[in-house]
């Protein structure tokens, strides 16, 4: 006790800030999220990501096994080259809009218009480059620019004069409906051009062997290149990087999925153009959203619009560009669409078009509520989507039982969104 | 503590319309000082802070910087001479991870790609020098506790190498060991050379950091205190305006109590 005393005494007024603050410690915490070594440390992270509600594509990835797994035991067909190719040409058109509504929800907003923006985009195409006898390329380049002008469209009208993003794509859903329908005017179906330019989109195969498989080899050794690079600079630099022996089983992984999605392509036709013309596209918008400042202002925009607009960052300019990209996505998805079904027809972008896009990118893992996803999950929640309704039309299932399941898809990955949401919250409080 | 101070405010007045906020309020913070901005709710702390930072410009005063007068209309002026405010809701994006936050607006490329790195390198660096602990720089800011969001707060507004850092009730939602990270980290920015201006109602966290006491009254001066030296009781009169009010009469009736 007595030496308390002389202590204090020892400091007069007891003033605080007498005692110099504490010596530098280590930036990093040890006692938290330091990874132990071995498939242990792997398996003690992976819990904590799931208790705390970092769930990723764990729940898509999962719940996709289980539909391939019932529908191969009620169907062996299913599983079959014919039919897995052709799944994967038919979520292409879909899967393209899926990409640009990732990207608006991402901004924590919503676009209901995508629908009738592909099926306008379409229209547009079919009416310049059959009927006008425009070159298709010029018709292509002319059905994306209208794709994107009426995102722009959207973009302004939320952007700059404060309508909500709900309304206005709401508003854009019914104007573009009706704008297809008095283009398409007096003919109510186009055909299109058997061999032409976006014919082609979905009817060609690269039936060459090499194609399948030189495009898996070109995607390992790319990614593992990039991983490896990356360590590499992460090493030099100090600070923490992935190591090998991780690097090593995720390229194995990769390795393994594309040289059986080739095998299995080769098998049928070869790789099919639209197939390809959806992976470059999601890896370019991957790139895009993870790499470039402008994916970071995405992503700040749907964490802290405020915190973003304080940072400098231009929230107008960033939101009418995204609904931009997200009306010449659509536009290029129902060129697809409209390849696949060889037509430009009244009824294109109507229906259940614009709910499987919005489905798609939120059973992939994007959040609803802005600021968590990837454009991957346009690819994910296309194959579930897809595969539900090619098992059930192979089973011989009307089309309303299709609905009723996709319906309840939907709704459990939302429920998963929330859920694990409010389980991050609690868990970022302790 | 040098002779020139980084901001000197002189007879600095705003009006909102029939209220005068702000009248004839004189403000020094010297590098390497921390002073305390005290006042009760109203009484024009946080107009004074916009003021400063460009938010809300005074209508009339002087706004001195290192002894040359500057105009400063919009955030951005304050920001170009040095002024780094952290404001009490911090403006953090919850979705980015701590690397991201950090370089919000003012990321670094390499050949047009974010370099991740370099910026990861940085921040670590950043966070080393100012003594934080956060339990990985590359996890979302969600889950970091409020005293870890504070100091990434603080941490980002030193990343512009400002002079002046003024911190906006940093401590009000904190608890104990959260508060005591603040205030080390507070003391960091001193030893740094930097001048503080503190916002608080705290009058403890005034106590243990601060070196001088502003108080602000109905929107003008009531006296500016040297901590080492004047009681907590004749910060709170200056605050309340009397020596002789509830605060004080209650104070002296408990420490009569137990003799």
């Amino acid at each position: 006790m007595s030496t308390d005393v002389t202590k204090s005494q020892g400091e007069p007024g007891g003033a605080a800030h007498d005692g110099a603050a504490p010596a530098a410690v280590p930036a990093t915490d040890p006692r938290l999220l330091v990874r132990e070594q071995g498939l242990a440390g792997y398996w003690a992270d992976f819990t904590r990501r799931m208790r705390s509600g970092e769930l990723g594509s764990v729940p898509v990835v999962v719940g996709l096994a289980v539909i391939w797994l019932v529908f191969w035991l009620l169907d062996d067909k299913f599983l079959s080259a014919q039919n897995l190719s052709n799944l994967s040409v038919y979520v292409v058109g879909t899967g393209l809009i899926s990409v640009g509504v990732v990207f608006v929800l991402l901004l924590g907003e919503i676009d209901l218009s995508v629908g009738s923006v592909s099926g306008l985009a379409g229209a547009v195409f079919a009416v310049l480059a059959v009927n006008e006898g425009v070159p298709e390329w010029l018709a292509l380049v002319a059905a994306l620019l209208t794709g994107c002008l009426a995102g722009v469209v959207h973009g302004f009208f939320f952007a700059r004069v404060g309508v909500p993003a709900f309304v206005v794509t709401l508003a854009g859903l019914l104007f573009w409906n009706g704008l297809m329908l008095q283009v398409l005017a007096s003919d109510g179906t186009i055909n299109l051009r058997d061999g032409g330019l976006v014919r082609q989109l979905t009817s060609y195969y690269f039936t060459d062997v090499a194609a399948a498989y030189g495009l898996a080899l070109i995607a390992v050794l790319g990614y593992f290149t990039a991983q490896w690079h990356e360590h590499r600079r992460r090493t030099a630099a100090q600070v923490p990087a992935r190591p090998v022996n991780e690097i090593v089983v995720r390229t194995a992984v990769l390795a393994a999925l594309a040289f059986a999605a080739a095998y299995m392509l080769n098998q049928y036709r070869g790789l099919p153009l639209a197939l390809l013309v959806f992976l470059a596209v999601l890896v370019a918008f991957d790139f895009l959203l993870r790499r470039t400042g402008y994916g970071r202002r995405v992503f700040a925009l749907g964490g802290n619009t405020e915190a973003a607009r304080r940072a400098g960052i231009d929230v107008a300019a960033v939101r009418i560009s995204v609904f931009a990209l997200a009306g010449t996505l659509a536009a290029f998805g129902g060129l697809l669409i409209a390849s696949r079904i060889a037509a430009a027809n009244q009824g294109a972008g109507s229906g259940v078009l614009l709910m499987e896009a919005i489905a798609a990118a939120v059973i992939g893992g994007t959040s609803l509520f802005g600021g968590r996803g990837t454009v991957w999950s346009a690819l994910l929640g296309m194959l579930v989507i897809g595969s539900i309704s090619n098992g059930l039309a192979l089973l011989g299932s009307p089309s309303h039982v299709q609905y009723m399941i996709t319906g309840a898809v939907l709704l459990a990955a939302v429920v998963i969104d929330s859920v694990s949401r409010r389980t991050q919250r609690t868990a970022g409080r302790t | 503590m040098s002779a020139t101070p980084v901001l000197a405010l002189r007879g600095v007045s705003k009006r909102f319309g029939a209220v005068q906020a702000l009248t004839d309020v004189h403000l020094a913070v010297h590098a390497g000082e921390v002073v305390a901005l005290v006042g009760d709710n109203g009484a024009g702390k946080s107009t004074l802070v916009k003021a400063i930072a460009g938010v809300g410009p005074a209508d009339e005063g002087a706004f001195v910087w290192q002894g040359r007068p500057e105009r400063v209309t919009r955030p951005h002026d304050a920001q170009a001479l040095g002024v780094a405010t952290v404001y009490q809701d911090l403006a953090l994006c919850d979705n980015l991870d701590v690397v991201g936050n950090l370089f919000l607006g003012r990321e670094i490329h390499r050949s047009g790609v974010l370099d991740e790195v370099e910026m990861e390198r940085r921040s670590r660096e950043l966070l080393q020098t100012l003594s934080i602990r956060i339990p990985s720089v590359r996890i979302p800011v969600a889950s970091l506790s409020g005293g870890q969001r504070q100091t990434v707060a603080i941490a980002r507004s030193m990343l512009g190498e400002p002079s002046l850092v003024i911190l906006d009730e940093p401590t009000a939602a904190l608890g104990v060991e959260q508060t005591a990270q603040v205030l080390d980290l507070v003391e960091r920015l001193r030893e740094r050379g930097l001048a503080v201006l503190l916002i608080s109602h705290n009058m403890a966290d005034v106590k243990a950091v601060a070196d001088t006491v502003a108080v602000l009254r109905l929107g003008r001066n009531n006296g500016v205190f040297d901590v080492a030296t004047t009681s907590q009781e004749e910060v709170i009169a200056a605050i309340t305006g009397a020596t002789e009010n509830a605060v004080t009469r209650r104070k002296a009736r408990t420490a009569e109590a137990p003799q």
